[in-house]
């Protein structure tokens, strides 16, 4: 079947089959390899992107739902293409240490770029509550933790300009 | 994943016609049971019917004794809702209790209840407040709908549009996270209506199921004190790696206790 | 231009941009022209007779292109999956070394044990025509725990092995324990279970194999820790394929934590598969497929006594284990739980005398191998658990106990009496920043509060020392390993002054893009940014060992800070000929070469370039260019250690423990980059906070499944189990290493779960409960409590 979307603020239209798993077009038809694929359970959090704003688990949705969607992936995450510009909530994780082998982060980074989105001053409590579905085996989560409310703060300051 | 076809029917009767007329096709609601399903090939339909498109199962409707939630309403929208943490803030707590908050962005309400999961939340809610599940053919009482292990009312065809609760003087969940899975390992919802205490549990058997000697003791008391003596008999009660029935039973008046605890606060 | 970033500094990471922008590059990213999907069709039993295998309706799938099994491999007469160590028994014999198919033949003996690899257009093809495959088995009983491994009537995995037992080893001298225990005024028994868990990298283990028929050369990419070993160990050992005509690459990994280390079965295959179809294949593992292939850690049964002397002073340790090494050996199985064990019993004590055996036993299960720590969190496990339940026993404080018993830091080196010998140290230094750190003073107040709350608190601590920095190649040529343990480096310095290093450790998550540029920013005064570091491609870079053991640093930062210093000395050469001066006169600081006592300088970019452009070189002495190359082998292992305390909170209605503090002060030696060294103790004490609190790998008795066989069942610590830890360093210097360094990746896996344990059971010590097996689920203390003596000690 064919669907259209807009993917990373572009228009994107694609033909999939049904039974194919948002980060199976992603990573294999589309190339937008930064979405990571960590469980077959539903279980990690590796694949998380935003659908219409809201984060999801790529590997636990069907190419189906993207049409008339506007989905956003990391790679999307960034500024302008070729600006190099990075988002508040990527600055923080480099700023404070947030990420190691760099598996886990493009879905670290997309859940909490919309809990920071959500609800404007988090608490460590709420931050470590929002990436209950996020596992991280390399940090302790402990730099993530402190990059998510340095990044929330980034963009809430940057907003308020 | 084997191939299936998909549908995305507008009608509510287009659905139904659908899950009648193709043999083996299943509904999809948010998809975060039945995927999982799939991708493990435990199960695989020839069609897949997407409620996403039926706009009369979405949202949520306020008629003061009672409050009515379209099928498609996502976990994370029944948890933020104003409504719902003001009228039956238990509920609004158990949705902030499913998964986490991806799981909670797209698994409804319907597709939960029509699961019966024996370790999902919503079982335990809809059951604890006598809630009626509306479906595309009739309404269903909570105490005739949870059939056991996966089982539910539901024939061939039929489809959840909403659930409707009424709304209770007090209620409050408590839930014992699985430890891996998080779903729970127990869990317990109690309501007290003016006519009595409804008290269910979920995850420590085969199904929901309610607990009348906790009900009549809270009805007469509604304090965790009145119920912190009653044990529940672990016949029938689930065991794995995780937990025993014994420990299971010992949580279910631990946690019911919590969930009064809750409601009270 | 930009700046010099050196040791010490904590620069924000090189490798950073590609993963936060989502441009990594790992192996399942990777796409090959013409590639197709491998899977691998693994046993569903935990042992049987493998009867035979009918492919034909496989074969006849829609876009199979081969279906490969054990036959096959015999047909093509290919080698057994190599094990890199080969211990010896109390009397000298050689351990049973049962050969390890790549795919199984004959019989199959852990749930996941290979049995074919089924290669077909698209992923989805192979997984239908997997289902297809008609395997005849006939099913065995399987056996899964050591104890009952060990038992007469237990079932025998190979009949070459009676009782299981791959090797009884043992060290230490067990008639000075014996006379010491006669003497003792009190002996502290223990017996304890040591849980088997499942490494977990994030990133699932993957493969991609391609064979090129014009240059008959293979590429393998992998994820894997070590690449060079992997060529050698396939290349030569199983596939016999020549090392010049092998590549292996391991671009970014997604976490290894020791699990990436091995020469894994399914690299041999899926290498030979692809010469076999000519074509490009690629294999993902599944998470699910990991837990049942991915080799799993620890699992060990074992029974300690310590003897004192009245005053507390330890007599002697005698410890008796069993350890599980699997259904078959793996790349380093049974060196861990002997070697990376025994010698590290003596801890940070002056225990003179220390026994040691371990019967290395095979079962139905996943062979088990290195996983972070290896061998050394069980020792200190054992060491500070025994320690604490001395103490109880003996109604000695649990801290005074340590304390008098500890090496003073004027008493290193020092020689322990199980092989190793530590440099320096200053264990009591590191307890006594943790005692203030985790303000001690104050738990009182602490446990009342929680008292109040119906909640019981308690306080754990654990002192201990690791070996690490794997490692001298004669110490380990000795106790068996059968390579060297050396790493190398190469520091390419380009005609503009740009560096290239080649290193051969591996970097997945360690942030050896950034400390090793700031050694070589530092050493020789180019900018952090001018230097980049090459690994994971047998290609490219010229041999190594790899990452594992907390070595990087230790073993490969060696290796890179002495090709540095030939490059400062190839380079004052070059100075010397351009300036017209002896050699013996040119000086190299900051990044310029001048004459002594003279302001004639040539700034090491104006070096490099002469460097490359020899008009008038004296060509006799100087050869052109500036590349230069050192291999490193340490002279001994290094010694961090430190002080852990935790803090847990016990809900006495659920069992739940909850981690409400901790406290680490850590001697890593030389810190190059603090950020990233408090980075590696974060994950480390949380991957030893999982093993004590969460992680489990359950089998069943009797049919060998694995029950934790996802992360539905097996719990991987989360953000929300954890407090904000407080970790600080209290270093001294090792002594033998170039820059100082001790090396950090597995201290906090070492120290963690002793410490996690210890609070538990002072949580619970006034119930009577003197010991608490991991993981300590809220399951297992709940029926601790119900059978706990009514309390003791009411407080
Ligand atoms: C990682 C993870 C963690 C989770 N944790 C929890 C947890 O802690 N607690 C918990 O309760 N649940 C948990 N869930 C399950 C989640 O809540 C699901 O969303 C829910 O159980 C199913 O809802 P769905 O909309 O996704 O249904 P789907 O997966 O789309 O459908 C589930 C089943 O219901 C049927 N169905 C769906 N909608 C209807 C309808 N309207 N009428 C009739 N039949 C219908 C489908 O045919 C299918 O058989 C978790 C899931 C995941 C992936
Ligand atoms: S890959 Fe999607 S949750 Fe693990
Ligand atoms: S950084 Fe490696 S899994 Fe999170």
């Amino acid at each position: 079947m064919q669907i259209s979307f807009t993917l990373n603020r572009r228009p994107t239209t694609v033909e999939v089959e049904p039974a194919t798993l948002v980060a199976e077009l992603l990573r294999e038809q589309l190339h937008l390899t930064g979405t990571h694929i960590g469980c077959d359970t539903s279980q990690c959090g590796a694949c998380v992107v935003h659908l219409n704003g809201l984060p999801v688990k790529s590997c636990t949705l069907l190419a189906p739902a993207l049409d008339g969607a506007t989905l956003l992936t990391i790679e999307g995450l960034t500024g302008a293409p070729g600006s190099n510009q990075m988002h508040p909530m990527q600055e923080a994780f480099r700023e404070h240490h947030g990420l190691q082998c760099g598996f886990c982060t493009p879905g670290m980074l997309m859940t909490a770029v919309a809990l920071a989105t959500e609800k404007p001053d988090l608490t460590e409590a709420d931050v470590r509550h929002g990436l209950e579905g996020n596992i991280c085996r390399c940090t302790g989560y402990q730099n993530i933790v402190i990059s998510v409310m340095a990044g929330a703060a980034a963009m809430h300051a940057a907003k308020g300009e | 994943m084997k191939p299936f076809a998909y549908h995305q029917p507008d009608q509510i009767p287009d659905a139904a016609k659908l899950l009648t007329s193709i043999e083996d096709s299943k509904l999809v609601a948010g998809g975060m049971t039945l995927i999982p399903t799939l991708k493990q090939r435990l199960a695989s339909p020839t069609a897949l019917v997407d409620l996403s498109k039926l706009g009369s199962l979405k949202g949520i409707t306020d008629d003061a004794a009672t409050i009515t939630i379209g099928a498609m309403t996502p976990h994370a929208v029944v948890a933020a809702s104003k409504l719902i943490q003001t009228k039956i803030p238990g509920l609004a707590a158990l949705a902030s209790m499913i998964g986490d908050p991806a799981v909670r962005s797209r698994g409804t309400i319907g597709g939960s209840v029509a699961n019966n999961d024996p370790a999902a939340d919503y079982p335990a809610g809809v059951l604890g407040l006598g809630a009626t599940i509306i479906t595309s053919k009739r309404e269903i009482a909570a105490d005739k709908f949870f059939l056991g292990l996966f089982e539910t009312a539901l024939e061939l065809g039929e489809i959840i549009t909403a659930i409707r609760f009424p709304v209770p003087v007090k209620a409050g969940y408590a839930k014992f996270k699985a430890p891996a899975s998080r779903y729970a390992l127990v869990g317990v919802f109690v309501a007290k209506f003016p006519d009595g205490v409804r008290v269910a549990v979920t995850g420590a058997g085969p199904g929901v199921f309610r607990v009348p000697p906790m009900e009549a003791a809270l009805s007469g008391h509604f304090d965790p004190s009145a119920i912190a003596a009653i044990k529940i008999d672990t016949d029938g009660l689930a065991s794995d790696i995780h937990a025993e029935a014994d420990y299971r039973a010992h949580l279910v008046t631990v946690m019911a206790k919590r969930a009064v605890e809750a409601a009270l606060s | 231009m930009g700046n010099v970033i050196g040791i010490g500094a904590a620069p924000k990471r090189k490798e950073d941009q590609r993963f936060l922008t989502g441009r990594g590059n790992y192996v399942s990213d990777i796409k090959r022209p013409g590639m197709a999907a491998g899977v691998f069709v693994r046993s569903p039993h935990g042992h049987a007779v493998l009867r035979g295998i009918d492919k034909s309706d496989a074969l006849a799938s829609p876009g199979v292109i081969a279906v490969l099994t054990g036959d096959d491999v015999a047909d093509d007469g290919l080698g057994s999956l190599p094990c890199g160590w080969g211990i010896t028994d109390a009397k000298g014999m050689p351990m049973k070394e049962p050969p390890f198919p790549m795919l199984a033949q004959d019989k199959v003996r852990f749930v996941g044990d290979m049995v074919a690899f089924v290669i077909a257009e698209t992923p989805e093809q192979a997984n239908a025509a997997a289902d297809l495959l008609k395997i005849d088995y006939k099913v065995l009983p399987s056996v899964v725990g050591v104890l009952e491994a060990v038992r007469p009537d237990a079932p025998q995995l190979f009949e070459d092995v009676p009782n299981n037992i791959c090797c009884d080893w043992e060290l230490g001298d067990k008639a000075a324990v014996e006379t010491a225990f006669k003497k003792a005024a009190h002996v502290a028994r223990l017996s304890l279970v040591n849980n088997r868990l499942i490494g977990n990298p994030m990133e699932p283990r993957a493969a991609i194999a391609e064979y090129e028929p014009g240059t008959d050369r293979y590429t393998l990419w992998t994820t894997s820790q070590f690449p060079h070993v992997v060529r050698f160990l396939m290349g030569a050992l199983v596939l016999n394929i020549p090392q010049h005509k092998l590549r292996v690459v391991a671009p970014d990994v997604g976490g290894g934590f020791g699990v990436k280390q091995f020469h894994y079965g399914e690299e041999a295959v899926i290498t030979w598969a692809a010469k076999r179809v000519r074509r490009p294949v690629k294999w993902v593992a599944s998470r699910s497929e990991g837990y049942v292939s991915d080799r799993h850690g620890r699992d060990h049964v074992t029974e300690a006594e310590l003897a004192l002397d009245e005053t507390g002073k330890f007599l002697a340790f005698r410890v008796n284990t069993l350890a599980n090494m699997g259904g078959y050996l793996s790349t380093f199985g049974p060196n861990i739980p002997t070697n990376l064990y025994g010698p590290l019993l003596g801890g940070v004590y002056t225990t003179p005398a220390i026994y040691c055996n371990v019967k290395v036993v095979f079962t139905n299960t996943v062979p088990v191998d290195a996983y972070r720590g290896a061998g050394r969190p069980e020792a200190t496990f054992v060491l500070e658990r025994i320690v604490d339940v001395a103490a109880s026993e003996m109604g000695i404080d649990r801290v005074e106990i340590r304390r008098r018993n500890m090496i003073p830091k004027e008493a290193y080196p020092y020689q322990t009496p199980v092989l190793v010998q530590y440099d320096s140290g200053d264990p009591m230094g590191c307890l006594d920043g943790a005692l203030v750190a985790a303000d001690v003073k104050n738990f009182g107040a602490r446990k009342a509060a929680s008292a109040r709350k119906g909640k019981f608190r308690g306080l754990g601590y654990s002192t201990y020392v690791e070996a690490c920095g794997l490692a001298p190649s004669r110490f380990a040529g000795r106790l068996g390993a059968r390579g060297g343990l050396y790493e190398s480096a190469t520091v390419r310095v380009h005609p503009t002054g740009q560096v290239t290093v080649m290193i051969g450790t591996h970097n997945h998550g360690q942030g050896h893009e950034t400390t090793f540029a700031q050694i070589v920013s530092d050493k020789l005064g180019v900018a952090f940014e001018n230097v980049d570091i090459v690994f994971g491609d047998t290609d490219r870079v010229q041999f190594g060992m790899g990452t594992y053991g907390s070595r990087s640093l230790v073993v490969g930062g060696a290796a890179l800070s002495k090709a540095t210093d030939k490059v400062i000395v190839k380079g004052k050469k070059i100075a010397a000929h351009l300036l017209e001066a002896s050699e013996a006169d040119i000086q190299f600081e900051a990044g310029k070469f001048s004459v002594a006592g003279t302001d004639r300088i040539k700034t090491f970019e104006e070096i490099a370039g002469a460097a490359y452009v020899p008009h008038n070189y004296p060509l006799e002495v100087l050869e052109p260019g500036l590349e230069e190359q050192a291999y490193y082998d340490p002279v001994n292992f290094t010694y961090p250690g430190g002080c852990h305390i935790a803090e847990v909170e016990v809900d006495p209605e659920t069992g739940t423990v909850t981690l409400v503090n901790y406290t680490a002060v850590d001697d890593v030696g030389t810190v190059i980059n603090p950020m990233i060294v408090e980075g590696q103790l974060h994950g480390g004490i949380v991957q030893g906070v999982g093993q004590a609190l969460f992680e489990n790998a359950v089998y069943d008795e009797g049919s060998g499944q694995l029950l934790s066989g996802s992360l539905m069942d097996y719990c991987m610590p989360r953000a929300d189990h954890l407090p904000m830890m407080k970790v600080a360093t209290h270093s001294t210097l090792c002594t033998h290493t170039p820059m100082g360094v001790k090396g950090c990746g597995e201290v906090g896996t070492i120290g963690s779960p002793a410490a996690v344990i210890n609070a538990v059971v002072d949580a619970l010590s006034h119930l009577g409960v003197t010991h608490v097996d991991m993981p300590a689920t809220p399951n297992r203390i709940w029926r601790l409590l119900q059978n706990a003596s009514l309390p003791v000690a009411a407080e």
